[in-house]
């Protein structure tokens, strides 16, 4: 299974997920950083980095127990952050392969970044190979920033001096790309991230990403259109 | 904080990760159907990238994010190579951010 994984790695795929595997390194050190500063010892940093990888909810917890909230609260809201990966799995659960043991695996490196490298590839091939290299080397990268942060602590400083928060949507835009240059998939697309743009303010983060998938009435025609 | 926090959240996230490839392997899903789920799958990628630029955490992000997402995204529309979108766009919002650009 990883064996052909490799032989069938294209060299573009790697060299596409080098930059956003390094973004990852920046952004989990800054994590590694932020988590010791709010008082949470090292080990415990690098369990959330290994056993959640999720950085958006990692941040999210971290920052609702430094402000001294409630920690069922900050495991629900962190949760819910989540809950666009149940989507995602949906629509890609065929790249992670029938096997039990390869979903096992693979279930737990579903991030959004290896979700976008899957589906930006042609055949189902290839679609599995981005998944794995995405999912593995994001894995890697983001442990290994978690422990070095949390280490050197208060010295990485804001990770939002690099602009690393804008290398994030700036990826995710060039990746989905080639599918928004279909009509249909760009209206969807389209009408799915004004209903999240609009709805952020009023609602707990991750549900407006999440009711992005109403974007797909934009494809659902009542009535057959008569041949014109 | 402590263990059990991070058990929860990491096995409640894992759980819904697995949830998804289970229930597309389990059930014979309609081309029309698989059609809709990878529109849905890329509008939901959209929408990340539309939060993140516009309103990271439930507020307007700021013009040097904005400006350096717009620089990124021009790139990638002009068939930049991948690596070049990414550093233009992080590059851009930290020199906007060096220079004062809120």
């Amino acid at each position: 299974m990883v064996r052909s994984i490799w032989r069938t790695l294209d060299p573009t795929v790697v060299r596409n997920v080098s930059p956003i595997a390094l973004t990852a390194f920046v952004t989990g050190a800054s994590f590694g950083a932020i988590a010791v500063a709010a008082h949470i010892p090292v080990a415990l940093v690098c369990a959330m980095s290994l056993l959640i990888f999720a950085g958006g909810s990692q941040f999210m917890v971290v920052g609702i127990v430094a402000a001294g909230g409630s920690l069922l609260a900050a495991v629900f809201a962190g949760l819910l952050l989540n809950a666009r990966h149940l989507p995602f799995g949906l629509a890609i659960g065929d790249v992670l392969g029938r096997r039990l043991a390869t979903r096992i695996i693979g279930s737990h490196i579903l991030i959004d970044e290896s979700v976008a490298f899957a589906m930006a590839q042609g055949d189902r091939r290839k679609a599995k190979a981005a998944y794995w290299t995405c999912g593995l080397a994001l894995f890697l990268t983001w442990n290994t920033g978690t422990l070095l942060g949390a280490l050197i602590g208060q010295v990485i400083g804001d990770p939002s001096r690099f602009g690393m928060d804008a290398a994030f949507p700036a990826a995710m835009f060039a990746l989905i790309l080639p599918a928004l240059k279909e009509r249909k998939t760009l209206t969807v697309a389209l009408l799915g991230a004004a209903i999240a743009v609009a709805t952020t303010p009023f609602l707990p983060p991750g549900i407006p990403v999440v009711l992005a998938a109403l974007g797909v009435v934009a494809a659902l025609p009542t009535r057959q259109k008569v041949a014109a | 904080m402590n263990i059990a926090i991070v058990l929860a959240l990491g096995l409640g996230t894992y759980a819904i990760r697995f949830a998804g490839p289970q229930l597309r392997n389990r059930i014979t899903v309609p081309p029309r159907v698989q059609m809709l789920l990878s529109m849905a799958a890329t509008a939901l990628l959209l929408a990340l990238v539309a939060v993140n630029a516009f309103v990271p955490g439930g507020k307007f992000g700021g013009w040097a994010l904005l400006g350096g997402v717009t620089v990124g995204a021009l790139a990638a529309w002009r068939k930049v190579p991948f690596v070049l979108v990414v550093i233009l766009a992080a590059g851009t919002t930290a020199v906007l951010r060096l220079i004062g650009v809120a």
